[in-house]
C-alpha cells in the first residue's frame, strides 16, 4: 500500500526508477546467459530466437523495453538534477520521461507485431 | 465563527515513545476551524491530559507540525476542510522522530542535525569592520535567499523515507540550512559545511523522492538545496584532488 506521505508524482517517478531497476537487474543474467548460447550452443539459440516470435513474449518484451527506456530516461532526469543547475520543473521532466518511454516501447510494440 | 450542529470524527493518537494507539473524539465543526483548532477543542473541553505544541498559531514559529492522514502538516494553517474524510481525521506525531507524549515529538534529533551539518553561522567579521554591502540580485544571494524562509518545523523531516530509512541521514532542513549558508558570502565556513555534508548521513544519501520540497508548507525546495549540496561537493572532491 502507498502511505498518504507518498502520494505525489515524484515519489512515483522514485519507484518507478527503483522497481524498473531492480527488474533489469533480474533480467540481465537471463540476457547474458541466452547471449551466451550464440558461441557454443546456436541450434539452441535458434529455437528460444522461434520461441520469442510468440504473442505474449513479444508483449513481455514490450514490458522489457518500457522498463528500459523508463530507467534510462528517469536516470538522465536525475543526472540532470544531480550534475546540471536545472533542478526546477521536476515533476514535468518526470513526466515527460514515461512520456518518452511509452513512445519508445509503443513504437517497438508496433513494429514487432 | 459560528457553529453548526455538525460534529466530525477526529481519531487522537495517544501515547509516548513506548507505544500507544488512537483515541477517538466527537469535534463540534465550525467555519474557518483548523487543525490546530481541532486540537486544542478536545484539550480544553473533553481531555485536559492531550498533550501537543504550538506557539504562535500563525504559520511562523514551526511548533505545531503533525501528522494529518498520514501526511505532515503545519496544523495551525491547516483548514479541517482541506483534510476532512467522510467526516474523519487522523491526528497523529510527526514521523521520524520519538514521541514525547501524544502529539508532541521531541524535536532533540532533528535541530542535533542542524548543528552536525553546520547549520551554524561562521563569521567572517568582527564587530570592528565596516558592514558588508550585499546585493540582493547576485546569483549567490539569490540562491541563498531561496532556502532562508525555513521555519524549522520538520515537515520536511517527517516526509522523507530516507530519513525513515536512514536514522544518520542529515535530512532535508539541516541540508537545506548548510546550502544557505554555502552560498551567503558572508559566512566563512564553506569549507567546514562541504566536510560536514559530504560524509555518512551526507546530502549523497538523497534520492530525490522530493517528499520535502512537496510538503514544505513554506513552498521552499530542500531537494534542490540537496542537489546544490551534491554538485559543490562533487567540484571539491575533484579540485582537492587536482
Amino acid at each position: 500500500m502507498i502511505r498518504p506521505h507518498r502520494t505525489h508524482p515524484l515519489w512515483y517517478a522514485f519507484i518507478l526508477h527503483r522497481v524498473s531497476g531492480a527488474l533489469l537487474a533480474l533480467f540481465l543474467p537471463a540476457h547474458f546467459w541466452v547471449l551466451s548460447m550464440a558461441l557454443n550452443e546456436a541450434a539452441r539459440l535458434d529455437g528460444f530466437l522461434a520461441w520469442t516470435d510468440m504473442p505474449l513474449v513479444k508483449f513481455a518484451e514490450f514490458g522489457l523495453v518500457f522498463l528500459l527506456a523508463v530507467h534510462f530516461f528517469g536516470g538522465l532526469r536525475l543526472l540532470a538534477l544531480e550534475l546540471m543547475p536545472w533542478t526546477s520543473r521536476q515533476k514535468t521532466l518526470a513526466a515527460g520521461a514515461v512520456g518518452l518511454s511509452v513512445l519508445v516501447s509503443g513504437t517497438f510494440f508496433l513494429q514487432a507485431v | 465563527m459560528s457553529s453548526t450542529d455538525t460534529r466530525m470524527k477526529v481519531s487522537v493518537w495517544r501515547g509516548d515513545h513506548e507505544g500507544g494507539e488512537f483515541q477517538i473524539f466527537d469535534v463540534p465543526a465550525q467555519d474557518s476551524q483548523t487543525v490546530l483548532d481541532v486540537v486544542a477543542w478536545i484539550q480544553q473541553n473533553d481531555d485536559p491530559t492531550l498533550s501537543y505544541r504550538f506557539a504562535c498559531r500563525v504559520g511562523m514559529c514551526g511548533s505545531c507540525a503533525m501528522m494529518v492522514n498520514g501526511q505532515p502538516r503545519w496544523t495551525c494553517r491547516t483548514h479541517v476542510k482541506k483534510v476532512l474524510k467522510d467526516n474523519c481525521i487522523e491526528i497523529g506525531p510527526l514521523r521520524n522522530l520519538p514521541v514525547i507524549k501524544d502529539l508532541a515529538a521531541d524535536m532533540d534529533p532533528f535541530f542535533e542535525k542542524w548543528v552536525k551539518a553546520e547549520g551554524v553561522f561562521h563569521p567572517s567579521k568582527t564587530r570592528n569592520d565596516q558592514i558588508e554591502e550585499i546585493d540582493p540580485a547576485s546569483v549567490q544571494r539569490v540562491k541563498a535567499d531561496a532556502g532562508i524562509e525555513c521555519i524549522n518545523c520538520s515537515v520536511c523531516y517527517a516526509s522523507c523515507d530516507t530519513v525513515a530509512g536512514n536514522p544518520d541521514f542529515l535530512g532535508p532542513a539541516a541540508l537545506n540550512r548548510a546550502w544557505t549558508l554555502y552560498n551567503d558570502s558572508r559566512d566563512a565556513g564553506s569549507r567546514k559545511i562541504l566536510d560536514a555534508v559530504s560524509g555518512a548521513g551526507g546530502c549523497h544519501n538523497c534520492h530525490s523522492m522530493g517528499s520535502c520540497a512537496h510538503f514544505c508548507p513554506n513552498g521552499l525546495n530542500p531537494m534542490d538545496a540537496i542537489a546544490g549540496l551534491k554538485r559543490a561537493t562533487a567540484a571539491a572532491f575533484f579540485r582537492r584532488r587536482t
